[in-house]
């Protein structure tokens, strides 16, 4: 277990390294001066031209070398100075994106973890009979197959333009300021609940699927044949498939994060929901570069973050790995 | 012997409706992508008709909010989901398969290597690290999209084949050619790769719609190509000028339609090979 | 007779027809007796062990019956053979490496199958328990995870698993296949000691290794082509077969104590009929170096000599 934790904290550690490498590295070695570009592409800020082509320089040291800008940028990060954001101008960009957290872990946590449950229920339910075979799964793969936008949009169009029943833009309804009223937690669970609903179906299908086809292999599986053979009742059989194919399902989790993060992004955008993906999108919009580089990293972190929780998970559902055997990588 | 496994291969397939489903609507969306063009008069980006029209004999698919015919912009789109899928979805295989067999067939320190690498890969989110690299591109083609996507799609395809090689290293038929004196790759191409091609396959429909997916996030964060149309783009421009507000659903359901139906026949497509080549999932 | 088989045909379904694997079987196992089952690769034996206690698609029951202790078996119907598996009719499978359910302790998994089965699993662990020393196997091994034994291991905790309820009547599929010598022999006997300590009163012991037969079978049944060719004690098979196809299947073993590889036999030309379509008459004809005019009808499955059964019309001729 301590090998299996070392080598997975080896990998993460890695992980965010050349991440921010990578967050470095590109101003720098696309092709021109980074501060030009950036300064072409700000134009339309007319007053903060000066102030920012100043601060841009003296941000990116271009005028020590490139192993001292390097470490100088770890720096900066380690003190969680990402920089100022041109969007907000002149709140720091640690500050623009803690304002916006809230809101991705109140969409992403509960929508990932109610299409997980409900999908793998549904889908080891679906293997057991023929006729909900036959309607669940093409379903499954019809949600699966439907990119998280074009959800998001049909949805914000039929219930929230047509049926006037959800809003469809925003936090929270912009006639409130934020206060620890009912009045104002309503208002969020409706600007929530759209946002929610689109990622919660897309996930579902896919798990629905996704076990479905695990318990089949499962149930074809030599111990089932065998326990099978000894007279062993379907539920026993049955359970034990579903308890295995569990397992690869939670690696699936891990491995789905980038898409499932992808699609929180896309749907933001469509809700204009105050979330990560929705400061991208102005980030991109703006030409804010340092807003983007540090969305970018909080990204990671929070991918990590996830797959550090569901290695624990894995543990924890996968015996082996706690009988110090070796189980399945996550 | 090996005709008779080919002709019952041949009888499975055509019997599988999984199958023959997504192999007709793939086959239905590429024909309208070849045809499509031909059918319309218009370059899709120009301003030819009433605004926001809703579909009628002349605009089939009707205008959008600046008289562009969505018809147009349909087909155009149609094809810049083709090309992603097969180059980015193609790329990404390549990789994978090289990796994986690589990792799985050399094992030891290469594979250590290789494995952490796909690890890493695996995990870095692979939106954030193209939206990082597309923000920085002053001039984005297909192309381009396509090569960034395959460069970052490739890592579960490299595990699974990795594992795959494994299981078939240990075959008696490699060893034999490996006593026998055969060069690695060759064994790779002469022994393993014919015995995984039906796995392989599998892994680049997979791929293909993992591309397009991809491909439509891009795009409709404003990421995609500059100077192509494409059923992400044509999304993103929907909800930007305010097709959502304005009701006109002409401008967003096709778009999106069509990449639910190409990715979701991709997915069912799989199933059905899947259930062709191996018998175990066969319904008697 | 502890087993008897009548009439039994179990067929393959599959594109192109039925494949009759097991095609008009009739033999009868006494009590307390191991009958080995023989036959090169595709001949039924695997066929017919599995369809007495899992009979299950793509294989489909024609007719026959199936009477263990004078009861009739009833191994069309799925369900209704859960109360014969396990209590009075056992299995040790092939795939003995990964019977166990690999995310389970052992002993949870038995005590949930006894559970299962509405049996108490503490009222049983005592007898658990020495039955896992008989095959020296620690008693701890019921609190690892099946991929914490060896190969050998889990060979034998199978064993002890299938054999627990004491079934009258215990299917032994290719036991010794996966294992290295030493151990085949090791797994060979303690399927005998299993019979004397009364763990199972019979056995079928399927396998393509007849020299294993011989060390632990009291009798030797010899399968060609989905039907019955010869049964007689191991000791006649060995030194005094009388089908030709057994005197031509022990005469083309190396020497006894060598196992040959399960691929059809080097020593018998030609190959064995495809069971799609099987021909009329004798099955073995077209490769059977003594066939003859009578051959084109089919032999009966005879006695010729008390326990001696023999299916070929030269024998039948012979001791006229």
């Amino acid at each position: 277990m301590k090998r299996y934790f070392g080598r997975k904290l080896l990998v993460y550690i890695l992980t965010f390294f050349i991440a921010v490498t990578i967050d470095w590295m590109i101003p720098r070695f696309m092709p021109g001066n980074p501060v030009d570009v950036l300064m072409a592409r700000a134009g339309s800020f007319a007053g903060a031209t000066e102030l920012m082509h100043d601060y841009y320089t003296k941000v990116f040291g271009l005028d020590v070398p490139l192993w001292q800008q390097y470490i100088n940028f770890w720096g900066a990060l380690l003190h969680g100075d990402l920089g100022i954001s041109v969007y907000v101008f002149p709140k720091p960009v640690a500050e623009v994106i803690m304002d916006a957290v809230p809101f991705d872990i109140f969409l992403l946590v509960p929508s990932i973890l109610l299409s997980w449950f409900a999908g793998n229920w549904f889908g080891a339910f679906a293997a057991r009979s023929k006729r909900l075979d036959n309607t669940i799964l093409p379903l499954g793969y019809i949600l699966t197959a439907t990119p998280y936008m074009w959800l998001a949009m049909l949805l914000a169009w039929t219930l929230g333009i047509v049926f006037e029943v959800f809003p469809i833009a925003g936090g929270y309804s912009f006639s409130l300021t934020p206060t620890f009223s009912w009045v104002f937690i309503s208002s969020l669970f409706k600007h929530w609940f759209l946002p929610f609903i689109s990622l919660f179906l897309v996930g579902f299908g896919g798990w629905a699927i996704g076990m479905r086809n695990m318990i089949i292999y499962e149930l074809e599986a030599d111990y089932s044949h065998y326990l099978e053979a000894l007279g062993a009742p379907r539920k026993l059989v049955r359970k034990y498939a579903f308890n295995n194919a569990v397992l690869p399902q939670l690696t699936g989790l891990a491995l789905q994060l980038g898409v499932i993060v992808a699609g929180a992004l896309v749907t933001e955008v469509v809700f204009s929901y105050p979330g990560i993906g929705y400061l991208i999108l102005q980030a991109i919009n703006t030409r804010d570069y340092f807003l983007l580089q540090g969305c970018f990293l909080f990204i990671i972190l929070g991918v990590l973050l996830a797959n550090f929780v569901i290695d624990i998970a894995y543990v924890l559902v996968d015996p082996r790995t706690r009988a110090g055997m070796q189980g399945e990588s996550a | 012997m090996m005709n008779l496994k080919k002709n019952e291969l041949l009888y499975f397939a055509l019997r599988n409706n999984k199958l023959k489903v997504g192999l007709a609507i793939l086959l239905f969306f590429a024909v309208l992508t070849v045809v499509g063009p031909l059918l319309t008069d218009y370059p899709p980006f120009d301003y030819i008709g009433p605004a926001a029209a809703p579909p009628s004999a002349e605009f089939w698919f009707g205008t959008t909010t600046f008289g562009q015919d969505v018809f147009t912009q349909f087909v155009h789109g149609l094809k810049a989901s083709f090309l992603v899928g097969i180059v980015g979805g193609g790329l990404g295989t390549l990789l994978g398969i090289l990796i994986g067999f690589i990792a799985g067939y050399r094992g030891g320190l290469v594979d250590e290597i290789l494995n952490m690498l796909t690890n890493i890969v695996l995990v870095i989110p692979t939106l954030a690290v193209l939206l990082i690299i597309v923000a920085y591109l002053e001039v984005r083609g297909l192309f381009i999209e396509s090569i960034f996507i395959g460069c970052t799609a490739w890592p579960w395809a490299a595990r699974a084949i990795r594992a795959q090689t494994f299981s078939l290293r240990s075959r008696d038929f490699v060893d034999l050619a490996r006593l026998s004196g055969m060069k690695s790759l060759k064994v790779i191409f002469t022994e393993i790769a014919p015995n995984m091609m039906s796995y392989l396959l599998l892994v680049f429909i997979l791929q293909f719609g993992g591309a397009v997916l991809i491909a439509a996030t891009l795009d409709f964060i404003g990421l995609g190509p500059t100077n192509a149309i494409s059923l992400g783009l044509m999304m993103n421009n929907a909800v930007l000028w305010g097709a959502l507000i304005l009701g006109i659903w002409w401008w967003f359901i096709p778009p999106g339609l069509a990449i639910t139906a190409i990715v979701g026949a991709l997915y069912v497509t799989n199933v059905g090979l899947d259930e062709v080549f191996n018998p175990k999932l066969r319904e008697m | 007779m502890s087993l008897e088989v009548e009439n039994l045909k179990v067929y393959y379904q599959t594109l192109r027809g039925d494949v009759k694997a097991l095609d008009d079987v009739t033999f009868g196992l006494n009590s307390g007796e191991i009958m080995g089952l023989a036959g090169e690769s595709g001949c039924g034996k695997t066929t017919l062990g599995h369809s007495l206690i899992r009979l299950n698609p793509p294989m489909k029951f024609i007719e026959g019956s199936v009477k263990l202790n004078h009861e009739e078996l009833p191994i069309w119907d799925m369900e209704k053979m859960n109360d014969f598996r396990f209590m009075k009719i056992s299995i040790i499978p092939q795939y003995a490496m990964n019977a166990m359910n690999p995310t389970r302790k052992i002993g949870d998994m038995v005590s949930d199958l006894l559970r299962s089965r509405g049996l108490d699993f503490s009222a049983t662990l005592p007898e658990l328990k020495r039955r896992l020393e008989m095959v020296k196997l620690p008693s701890n091994v019921l609190k690892m995870y099946p991929i914490e034994l060896s190969g050998g291991m889990k060979q034998r905790m199978v064993m002890v698993i299938s054999t627990l309820m004491n079934p009258s009547l215990l299917i032994a599929d290719e036991i010794t296949s996966a294992l290295d010598v030493a151990s085949q022999k090791a797994v060979a006997e303690l399927l005998v000691e299993f019979r004397d300590q009364e763990c199972c009163n019979s056995a079928i012991v399927i396998t393509h290794d007849i020299s294993i037969l011989y060390q632990i079978a009291d009798s030797i049944m010899i399968m060609y082509a989905g039907q019955l060719a010869e049964k007689a004690s191991a000791e006649a098979i060995i030194h005094a077969p009388r089908h030709p196809y057994t005197k031509l299947l022990i005469s083309s073993l190396p020497k006894v104590g060598i196992k040959h590889t399960e691929k059809r036999l080097p020593g018998i030309p030609g190959k064995p009929p495809l069971l799609l379509n099987p021909p009329t008459g004798c099955r073995f004809r077209e490769r059977c170096p003594l066939a003859y005019g009578k051959c084109l009808e089919a032999p009966p499955f005879k006695e010729v000599e008390k326990g001696h059964f023999v299916a070929c019309w030269k024998e039948f001729e012979q001791n006229a």
